[in-house]
């Protein structure tokens, strides 16, 4: 098994606040990776960095063997990196479908394509990846009426229409109807099984992290604290300490 | 009459109104030509204005460039241009028929190719900017360019340079270029419904809506932008060579690189008609232009202060133009389906 994603010794600060500091780790091909840590622990500048979205200090970030910590956003996301945000972002204006349209894979395309019609098989896709997500009846609304929960799901569901090698989830479960967790959870179960595409998720939703991830990574105070498998992340002394501060959900589960 | 039947009507419509319009009123034929030509600087601005969100206010300067080497090509061809332009007077290039077509074909094209080229260098100098910092530098650009090109003695200065004239009576002229206006006008209108139709369209559109977003997706922006811009600078350029000839005295503020009339107008007749829409240009060009004739006509001194009107109204509480206003009281008809429960929810948050 392979190391999709390759991070060493990678620091980041932004004036004299250090948001990471000398952190490595692996996202191993075709697995759920998770990044759990308190509020500020560096989890969001962490994906920042893999993602292009800043440049590090230090260190290095590989994918596939290649390095990128030198690479431009939308250069990482044409390689098949693929990240969605914090505070959904979705192309309000435009209705679902063609948010999904758009957001065919632009790895190879030239500068023909830009005026392309679409064909029915790229529109039957959308339609199925609207259906999976439990969107299709609502496809032809305009995105931004939908609620922040759908939209959500539209996100999902645009990234899965790219179809990226691995997907960083930015708390998925964050701001969903808890009734709807569960579905969402089974969804990125079945994005990596059915589809193969490799999942790094930041969660701070202690149960959905057990549930999903096959090995976790914590963070605190922008250090590498702790790495394993769930159980043991959980119940290593100090991401208890670490989570008592601010978080108690750990003692929920 | 089924919506495909009324839109071969229109069609039908406004080709008679193209073709007939000047034989039919042969006093208005030239402010006819300015009608399409303003069409086609609505339409070319709301590539970038209206779908992407880039509200340039430097489109013009791709006019004057395609002015100026359009006339260049026509006097250099046959004559010495810094000889020509020095002349007093000058306005005595006579060419045979032959010779002036041929220089008006090759002056229009190079004009085009110039300005699209200055498209390409420009864009990649200015898409770093967003919003407002994007709109004053384009500004910028095209206010230099004017002063720039008057200072440039071998181009005719401040002083201008006038094109070759026509071999014709005048009549057969006036005809002429307002057919070629208007097939200028329909082939920019074929070639945005084309553009937007197809994946250009929505790229366009992501880049409005959420720019960062689009990047993380991996969406070539820059690739999009450039291709935009450049091909509105390829019909400005067309259209700057074929207003050259037609006025046929030609100079840099005024004429060429007028940022504070046709500069301004684009945008005030995109939002007239409606922004990021296929047929709001059009609208907005067309009641713009009578509106404005009707000013400078019956209201002449205060022209500018209607217009101001003009924008201020447009601007607080006409947003969405006519387009997008016929778009939120009939969605179904441009195919846009909206949700009930939003409509509900809207229309409670506006009784309160």
């Amino acid at each position: 098994m392979s190391n999709l994603i390759e991070v060493r010794n990678v620091s980041k600060s932004f004036g004299g606040v250090v948001a990471n500091r000398d952190i490595s780790l692996d996202v191993p091909e075709g697995r759920v990776t998770g990044l759990i840590g308190p509020n500020g622990s560096g989890k969001t500048t962490l994906f920042n960095s893999i993602v292009g979205y800043h440049p590090i200090d230090e260190g290095s970030i590989q994918f596939e063997g290649q390095e990128i910590s030198d690479m431009m956003v939308p250069e990482i996301a044409r390689l098949g990196m693929l990240r969605t945000f914090q505070q959904t972002r979705i192309y309000s204006k435009m209705d679902c479908v063609k948010n999904m349209l758009i957001s065919l894979p632009h790895r190879t395309e030239g500068y023909s394509s830009m005026f392309k019609p679409y064909g029915a098989e790229t529109m039957e896709k959308a339609d199925r990846l609207l259906e999976f997500v439990g969107l299709y009846s609502k496809r032809h609304l305009i995105s931004g009426d939908l609620s922040f929960g759908q939209q959500k799901l539209l996100e999902f569901a645009m990234a899965l229409m790219n179809e990226p090698k691995v997907l960083l989830l930015d708390e998925p479960t964050a701001g969903i109807n808890p009734t709807l967790i569960n579905g969402l959870i089974d969804r990125l179960r079945r994005a990596t099984t059915e589809l193969g595409i490799t999942l790094f998720v930041i969660e701070h939703n202690m149960p959905v992290v057990m549930n999903l991830a096959d090995n976790v990574y914590c963070l605190a105070n922008g250090r590498l604290l702790a790495h394993g498998t769930p159980d043991e992340v959980q119940n290593d002394e100090r991401v208890i300490n670490a989570y008592l501060g601010g978080h108690l959900e750990m003692e929920d589960h | 009459m089924s919506i495909a039947q009324q839109k071969i009507l229109l069609y039908a419509v406004i080709l008679v109104l193209g073709i007939g319009g000047p034989l039919i009123f042969p006093n208005y034929t030239f402010q006819i030509s300015v009608l399409w030509v303003m069409i086609l600087f609505a339409l070319t601005w709301d590539i970038l204005g209206g779908q992407m969100g880039y509200n340039s206010l430097g489109n013009i300067f791709f006019f004057g460039v395609g002015m100026y080497t359009c006339a260049l090509v026509q006097v250099g061809l046959y004559t010495d241009v810094s000889v020509y332009t020095s002349a007093t007077g000058g306005a005595n290039l006579r060419l045979t028929p032959e010779e002036y077509f041929i220089g008006l074909g090759l002056g229009a094209f190079a004009g085009a190719i110039v300005a699209s080229i200055f498209a390409v260098i420009f864009g990649w100098v200015v898409f770093g900017l967003r919003g407002p910092y994007f709109a004053i530098g384009t500004l910028g650009f095209t206010l230099a360019a004017g002063e720039l090109v008057g200072a440039w003695e071998w181009v005719g200065g401040g002083g201008g340079i006038a094109l070759p004239v026509y071999p014709g009576p005048p009549d057969e002229r006036s005809l002429l270029f307002n057919f070629l206006c208007f097939i200028l006008a329909v082939i920019a209108f074929l070639t945005v419904k084309w553009m937007y139709a197809g994946q250009f369209g929505l790229a366009a559109n992501a880049i409005r809506d959420d720019e960062e977003k689009a990047e993380a997706m991996g969406i070539h922006t820059l690739r999009y932008k450039t291709v935009g811009w450049t091909i509105a600078a390829f019909f400005l350029g067309i259209s700057g060579a074929i207003f050259g000839n037609m006025v046929g005295f030609i100079e840099p503020l005024e004429v060429a690189f007028p940022t504070v009339t046709f500069g301004i107008f684009m945008v005030v007749m995109c939002l007239l008609g409606g922004k990021g829409t296929l047929w709001g240009p059009v609208v907005g060009a067309a009641l713009f232009h009578i509106f404005k004739e009707v000013t400078w006509t019956y209201m002449l001194g205060w022209q500018w202060v209607a217009l101001g009107a003009l924008i201020i109204i447009l601007v607080v509480f006409f947003q969405q133009g006519v387009m997008g206003w016929l778009q939120e009281k009939w969605p179904s008809r441009f195919g846009i389906t909206v949700d009930e429960n939003v409509v509900a929810k809207k229309s409670s948050e506006a009784a309160q």
